[in-house]
């Protein structure tokens, strides 16, 4: 799937983050992180509870303040840019934990994934799209999503920052709290996504199948990048098979 | 969801509904109970007198406002009675004697001096002036989480009545002329005629109409993208803002809506007791409007509309009328209007414990308490349960067509 190195780094990146710290408060939780991603990946970002996976996403969207170091995505910085404006610029958030809205219908959530958007034949179309995508939520269109089930609302929340047409999708945990049957389906449409041409930075607890469809992985350590490598070698590699995966 | 097959239009619908009921109204005050006997007209004046139906319409403006803030975009102000105030220092300023080095008469309803502007532009002014001190009290506090944000207009519900009440001296300047307030303030005028005292079915009229804008207003940015932002903030802030809705303008908008709604309010207010006076501006107006909006069914704007006339008419002549009844029957002397809290206080708790959503309750808050939303292990159980049979037999198919690349 994935080419080595050396082929990717030929191209312009997409997403770079260069040397970022970002702080809760007076604790540090990223400290000099730096990674790359390159149009049309899935890049995946591992480690354990707490290694600053998710606070990375955090500090890419605008819900937390980079310290130090830049974010770059095409070319602008992204620093200080407000998290609204954010989707503006092209990167969907699907948060932690899936935040769908759930006094809305699944309809009204995916409507609200295209918030910024105006070109109503495009979201038509993204609509058809996601609903292909995810049969379940065709199914459960006038539902209310908070009386859906976690799988449905996992979908449910991919979907709606799929909503945004998204040139770059953060992925926050999209396997957690999910029954086994769900998070095959889940890892098999960010495969999809990826086909549609949407680029993906993913954050997974669950080590093995993210670096299943990822092409290259970085891993963190409280904070710090510990390593980086294509997916499959990383897969392959004892000691982080050992470490992380749990193998 | 699906709309029967009705022939009304469904954008017909509720303008027709409140006309029809508007209308009745009005011809049962102006034909139907002058005409009727002397013992009706008696219980009429005593237990639903114009006047009585006139405030509650007051109210229901402003309830109707306070909606928009609390109901739609789910900021709990308590400090609402603010732009009732400001509202009715407009009318105030502006349709009164009250500078009367000023001499400016622009279709008002009265002559001499002082500044006499038409009714019609006074509203325009009180409403707009309101949104921009809607603006000016919310930038700064928009920023706080809801509870301290609850606070922060509980001040300022505090202030604003205050600075009107000590505004007779500002530097020298008479403002506001303090606790003596702004009387008597214009009829409303309409072309040449002038409304006097008497002329209550008019005055209804016009009040009916303005809540009837209100309405209209309040329906239709609901639907629009606007509503649907603060839906989205009521549900879940940051999410909201994920999906690119700007926090702080879609706050400030509900604020600016909802004050210019108590502008209206506050103008109409002025013009039916003939007057401003600071000391009818506090508190207890800020949560009389928050009860009206929570028991007639936050985000229902039909049933706030009833939660305020229901409340407003108790508050009016409900319970000084049901007091004078009852003394004159057992002989007693009990001061029944000032028991008005604690009715409040017991029909809130008695609707908490026994239906949470109000009498009307919003059709979203209905259907979530019918089906509850599921905790975070039901939906995990109900994957278990409902998905897998089914994904056995979807699996397959997903992953062949992921080689063909299929586009959609």
């Amino acid at each position: 799937m994935s080419g080595a190195n050396g082929v990717t780094e030929t191209r312009e990146p997409m997403l770079e983050l260069d040397e970022i710290h970002v702080y809760y408060g007076n604790i540090a939780a990223v400290k000099g992180l730096s990674l790359t991603v390159y149009p049309g990946e899935i890049v995946t970002l591992i480690g354990s509870n707490g290694a600053g996976k998710s606070t990375t996403l955090r500090a890419i969207s605008g819900l937390l303040p980079v310290r130090r170091g830049t974010v770059t995505f095409q070319g602008r910085k992204l620093n200080g840019v407000a998290d609204h404006e954010v989707v503006r610029r092209g990167i969907a958030h699907s948060p932690e934990g899936r935040r769908i809205f759930p006094k809305m219908t699944v309809d009204e959530n995916l409507d609200m994934g295209a918030f910024l958007r105006k070109d109503k034949e495009g979201i038509a179309e993204d609509r058809e799209m996601i609903l292909e995508l995810f049969p379940r939520l065709r199914e459960r269109i006038s539902q209310k999503a908070g009386t859906m089930s976690g799988g449905e609302q996992q979908m449910l929340a991919v979907g709606r920052a799929m909503m945004a047409r998204p040139q770059l999708l953060l992925l926050d945990e999209p396997s957690m709290g999910l029954a086994p049957v769900l998070v095959d389906v889940i890892f098999e449409t960010i495969v999809r996504i990826r086909e549609q041409g949407t680029t993906v930075l993913l954050v997974e607890q669950n080590a093995l199948a993210a670096l299943e469809v990822a092409d290259r992985a970085y891993v963190l350590e409280s904070g710090s990048l510990k390593l980086h490598g294509p997916a499959d070698e990383l897969a392959e590699d004892q000691e982080i098979v050992s470490a992380y995966l749990g193998g | 969801m699906a709309s029967k097959s009705v022939s009304v239009p469904h954008r017909l619908r509720w303008p027709l509904g409140y006309t029809a009921v508007a209308v009745l109204v009005f011809l049962a005050y102006y034909y139907v109970i002058p005409n009727l006997g002397p013992d009706a007209q008696t219980f009429f004046r005593n237990w639903l007198p114009l006047t009585s139906v006139n405030e509650a319409l007051v109210w229901v403006i402003c309830a109707l406002g306070l909606n928009i803030v609390v109901g739609y975009a789910g900021l709990l102000d308590l400090g609402f009675v603010a732009f009732w105030a400001i509202g009715g220092y407009v009318a105030g300023w502006l349709m009164s004697g009250k500078f009367y080095d000023v001499n400016f008469n622009f279709l008002g309803g009265a002559s001499g001096p002082g500044i006499h502007i038409s009714f019609w532009l006074v509203l325009i002014v009180g409403g707009a002036f309101c949104a921009l001190w809607g603006v000016i009290i919310g930038a700064p506090t928009l920023r706080l989480k809801s509870d301290y944000l609850a606070l922060v207009t509980l001040g300022f519900g505090e202030i604003i009545p205050q600075v009107f009440l000590n505004g007779d001296n500002i530097g020298g300047f008479n403002l506001t002329n303090g606790a003596q307030g702004i009387t008597p303030v214009d009829p409303i005028a309409i072309g040449s005629t002038k409304l006097g005292p008497f002329d209550l079915v008019w005055k209804y009229l016009i009040f009916v109409g303005i809540a009837a804008l209100v309405v209209f207003i309040t329906l239709r940015l609901r639907e629009g993208r606007l509503g649907r932002a603060w839906l989205a903030i009521r549900e879940d802030e940051l999410a909201a803002s994920m999906m690119g809705v700007p926090l702080m303008r879609t706050k400030l908008a509900a604020y600016a809506v909802g004050a210019v709604a108590g502008g209206l309010g506050g103008v109409a207010f002025a013009t039916h007791v003939n007057g401003v006076l600071p000391d009818r501006f506090n508190f207890s107006i800020s949560i009389t409007l928050l009860a009206m909006v929570v028991l007639g069914g936050m985000g229902n704007v039909w049933g706030v509309i009833l939660g305020a006339l229901v409340l407003a008419w108790i508050n009016s002549t409900g319970l000084p009328q049901f007091g004078t009844s009852f003394n004159d029957q057992f002989g007693t002397n009990v001061n029944f209007p000032s028991y008005n809290f604690l009715l409040f206080g017991g029909i809130l708790v008695l609707m908490m414990l026994f239906r949470r959503e109000g009498i009307l309750p919003e059709s979203r808050t209905r259907l979530i308490l019918k089906e509850p939303s599921r905790t975070d292990m039901e939906s995990l159980h109900a994957d278990m349960e409902e998905a897998a049979p089914e994904l056995d037999e979807d699996l397959e198919p997903v992953i062949a067509a992921d080689g063909t690349g299929e586009k959609a």
